[in-house]
């Protein structure tokens, strides 16, 4: 035996061994353990799919009542047929984690604060913020409530759990997710509690914004005072086209909710110093969506056609897994959330429904009075009052644990305390009040959705949904169309909620919940159609109030009720054409209000030439309209040179005001006060002065965005569908798509319609449908990105809805799975 | 033809250790020392053989695998890692690393023997 050449060599076996299987520092970044995620037998290469996978197979499971079979189409869609409801749902479990495990189990460990587990204490901002905003809390308290109250969903949610857990338990360690070896760690078994996780992530995206812009409104005021806020943040538009048409007749209300007698002086001008917490994170602005009915006395076919598109941030894997369920009640299409049972939004074969989201104020800020940092005891109505103790656990990798103890008050959870705060809270105790903390029935709306047969099932069911405001859309083979926006939502006075609201009593608490049938809607309206965009609900002759203006955006309400209203005899082509407009109804508002000042200027030849694009463009925002981007820029630089002087001046985060209110505001004054720059003493300035101040600054970018070849609208903008973890590679980057802020086709760089459904509601369902994405999640499938192309292209899929016996001959469908009790 | 059996040894070892059992991704370094140990050859050729081996055989899978995925994976992962987008550079890595740990640990065994 040589020995040091042995011991040479053998240290270096190991020391390659120990190298390669330890996840090393990149650039901020760590990566994979190179010899096990290289090893072709366990790692990566295991999830390198072949093109020609076949999905055939036979499954044999306990925990199933009956066969079920699963036909499987050519764009991998599943159509689930079961003779057991639960079955169903079961099968649905199986299919979302073979096809979507990592992603589930992702979006519901960021719901649940658990985020830390797999990326260390990097991350651990984003857990100790969701734990301090309930979301774990609020499932809870809904788990609780369905499990005691609704028998047949907490079975359904069981039985999901169920599916997914088979899947899991049947992976063999070369099988887990590309995303688990790439991050070296382990899917964990599936629970209940993990849907209603999701659930939450859902109530965040469309109504936690609010845990932010309370706090930037509640900055703006104090440092503007009330009155010049009020300017700022006006609640008025005159250009808005409410969803239940001007002028409809509202019942007197059943609540009538008290302002409090010191709302002057202890809330609207209580400018006490500064101030407030903001969040590390905030829900995209954008999150919104369009939907819409038309009547039979609007299309070609004489029948209904239903259309939805939701805007969410576009991400890969999809938010959205298509699928078909059948079952003895109900056979239903659509779009499904992997992470819940049931279709979300979708059709059967009776009829059809979709969602916006109502951007109504569900969350509401208190400041408390603690007698102590202790938070032990808080003073209410006149006493000191035991605060309860609510203990959030964070794991850490590689770190010790983060324990949150949080208050829980009245009001609900104490967000920011003594121990969450950061440089301008400075130990202010602020209770949150959120609709979805509260127990609810949680997915049951849905649940029933999936069954309904006509409009009186869709009101019942819909009657069931509570935590955040949505407009639900409603078609009928019948002929019938409706929209309802339905939730509890508070019986606010006006304002109310708008900023924190003192906590020391009862007087700022929310007096009561709306009663459903006083909630706004509308049922086959004569103009034949029914439509929202998620702007205000009503005018202002509804009762109640609806929140503060800035969360309703309104553009795209005016235009899809433009072109509704123009169209007749109507098909499903038309409607397609209709969810890809790009028009710019805003640019049409505010493009002659550019034009009007800057007409008077003495411009230079290049600031001419970007006034003369904008002047000579088409209002299309289309991929290679430079106009578009123009306008962008002039109109983003004279907003900044309205109200950067003021805004930067404060030193605080502060929310701007959106566009309707600026354009309003210039339309009907043009001495608008804010026009004036406050930098310069000896000068007023003019809102000539302004818009061509804008102008320059656009030019300077424009010039720069001309010279790089991006002036088209589609480089400009440069769309792209991102994985969750951010990485290019498993993205799909410059994407030619046009549309925008303030148009029907809403796609910004990364958000956008996240799923485009139009139903034609003939005797045999007839209905096309797309999604950024693909059926599979794993990014070594070449059904990871299918549908990219055509969503960014406004090609649709004819979707098959298909009845059991056809199934099988059909030359669409290619694979069968067939789910046995083992 | 020493060489050429150790090669395959080493390689089919591997291959089946990885079908058959949950040992982690380097249980190859034992069979591979075991060949070499079994195997008598020079320590330059016995590494050369252990490298190779796993050299081939994860090449080989690697390459099978991706022709069947049409380089859809390989060429993400060769932008993460990053390998400038080359699918081909990610099998080279590939065989690399595994011939790299069988080789030294073939070396260790051919040097444990008495001379």
């Amino acid at each position: 035996m040589r020995i040091v050449p042995f011991i040479i060599s053998a240290l270096v076996a190991t020391g390659l061994i120990i190298v390669l299987n330890l996840q090393l520092p990149v650039g901020g970044n760590k990566t994979p353990r190179l010899g096990y995620f290289l090893s072709p037998q366990i790692g990566f290469w295991q999830n390198a799919e072949s093109v020609n996978t076949n999905y055939n197979n036979d499954i044999k499971l306990t925990g199933l009542e009956s066969k079920v079979e699963v036909y499987i189409d050519d764009r991998l869609v599943p159509h689930i047929y079961a003779d057991q409801e639960n079955d169903a749902y079961y099968v649905q479990g199986y299919l979302h984690a073979k096809f979507r495990l990592w992603q589930m189990e992702f979006q519901t460990h960021l719901a649940g604060g658990r985020v830390s587990e797999i990326f260390g204490k990097e991350r651990l901002y984003v857990d100790r913020f969701f734990r301090r905003l309930g979301m774990v809390y609020g499932a809870e308290n809904t788990q609780e409530y369905v499990e005691k109250n609704n028998p047949e969903m907490k079975s359904s949610i069981e039985a999901y759990a169920k599916g997914v857990n088979a899947y899991i338990s049947s992976l063999k360690p070369e099988q887990i997710p590309f995303e688990y070896k790439l991050l070296d760690y382990q899917p964990e078994a599936w629970s209940a509690k993990k849907t209603y996780l999701f659930q939450m992530f859902m109530s965040y995206d469309l109504t936690g914004r609010g845990a932010s812009t309370d706090l930037q409104m509640t900055n703006a005021k104090n440092y503007f005072g009330y009155q010049d806020f009020n300017q700022l943040f006006s609640n008025i538009k005159d250009s808005l086209d409410p969803i239940i048409p001007k002028g409809t007749v509202y019942a007197k209300p059943s609540i009538n909710p008290i302002m409090p007698k010191d709302v002057d002086s202890a809330y609207l001008n209580n400018n006490a110093p500064n101030t407030t917490a903001t969040a590390p994170f905030i829900p995209n602005k954008n999150n919104g969506s369009n939907n819409w009915a038309v009547a039979g006395s609007k299309t070609k076919s004489g029948r209904p056609i239903l259309c939805n598109d939701p805007h969410l941030g576009l991400n890969m894997p999809s938010l959205w897994y298509e699928l078909q369920i059948t079952t003895p009640t109900h056979s239903t299409y659509g779009a499904s959330f992997p992470g819940s049972p049931a279709v979300i939004i979708g059709f059967n074969d009776s009829i059809a429904w979709g969602v916006t989201n109502a951007g109504r104020d569900v969350l509401d800020y208190y400041e408390m009075k603690f007698k102590d940092s202790s938070k032990q005891e808080y003073w209410y109505n006149g006493a000191w009052k035991k605060a309860t103790t609510r203990k959030e656990v964070i794991k850490v990798k590689d770190s010790a644990d983060q324990v949150e103890d949080i208050a829980m008050t009245v009001f609900g959870p104490v967000m920011y305390d003594n121990m969450y705060k950061n440089s301008s809270t400075e130990g202010k105790y602020l209770a949150l009040r959120w609709t979805a903390h509260e127990a609810s029935k949680g997915l049951l709306p849905f649940y029933l959705l999936n069954r309904a047969r006509n409009y009186d099932d869709y009101l019942v069911a819909i009657s069931n949904w509570y935590n955040t405001g949505q407009n639900f859309v409603f078609a009928s083979k019948t002929g019938d169309i409706a929209i309802k926006q339905q939730a509890a939502f508070v019986a606010r006075w006006s304002r109310q909620g708008d900023f924190i609201m003192p906590g020391i009593d009862s007087s700022y608490a929310w007096q009561g919940m709306i009663p459903t049938e006083e909630n706004p809607m509308i049922k086959n309206p004569i103009r034949g159609f029914v439509s929202s965009a998620n702007q205000e609900s009503t005018d202002t002759s509804y009762p109640y109030y609806l929140g503060a203006g800035s969360n309703f955006p309104i553009y795209r309400g005016i235009i899809i009720n433009r072109m509704l209203t123009a169209m007749n005899a109507i098909t499903p082509t038309d409607m397609q054409l209709l969810q890809m407009n790009n028009y710019h109804v805003f640019a049409e508002m505010a493009r002659p209000v550019l034009l009007k000042y800057l007409s008077k200027a003495s411009l230079n030849a290049e600031e001419k030439k970007y006034v003369d694009i904008l002047a000579n463009w088409n209002l299309n925002a289309d991929i290679n309209e430079k106009g578009a981007t123009v306008f962008n820029a002039i109109w983003d630089s004279t907003e900044a040179a309205i109200y950067k002087d003021e805004f930067a001046a404060a030193k605080l985060n502060l929310g701007w005001p959106d566009d309707p209110i600026l354009l309003e505001s210039l339309l009907r004054d043009s001495a608008y006060t804010f026009i004036d720059n406050i930098g310069t003493s000896n000068k007023m300035e003019t809102i000539d002065d302004v818009v061509l101040e804008g102008l320059k600054k656009a030019v300077t970018k424009l010039a720069a965005l001309e010279k790089e070849n991006k002036l088209e609208w589609g480089k400009f903008k440069d769309t792209k569908v991102v994985h969750w973890l951010k990485i290019p590679a498993l993205s799909r980057m410059h994407l030619p798509i046009g549309g925008g802020r303030h148009m029907i086709n809403a796609t910004t760089e990364d958000h956008g319609p996240s799923w485009r459904m139009i139903v034609h509601l003939t005797d045999e369902i007839e209905a096309y449908c797309v999604y950024p994405g693909g059926q599979n999640g794993n990014p070594g499938s070449k059904y990871y990105d299918t549908f990219i192309d055509s969503w960014a292209n406004g090609k649709y899929y004819q979707i098959l809805f298909l009845k059991k016996e056809d199934a099988p001959k059909h030359k669409k469908v290619k694979w069968l799975m067939t789910f046995t009790q083992a | 033809m020493k060489f050429f059996s150790s090669i395959i040894l080493t390689a089919i070892l591997a291959y089946a250790l990885g079908l058959y059992t949950t040992l982690p991704w380097w249980g190859f370094a034992i069979t591979s020392f075991v060949v070499a140990l079994r195997i008598h050859q020079t320590p330059f050729k016995s590494f050369l053989s252990g490298f190779l081996g796993l050299f081939l055989l994860w090449v080989v899978l690697a390459t099978i695998i991706d022709i069947n995925n049409e380089h859809i994976l390989a060429t993400k992962v060769a932008q993460i890692l990053p390998l400038g987008g080359s699918y081909m550079a990610v099998i080279g890595l590939t065989g690399l690393l595994g011939g790299l740990v069988s080789g030294f640990a073939s070396l260790a065994a051919s040097y444990s023997r008495k001379a």
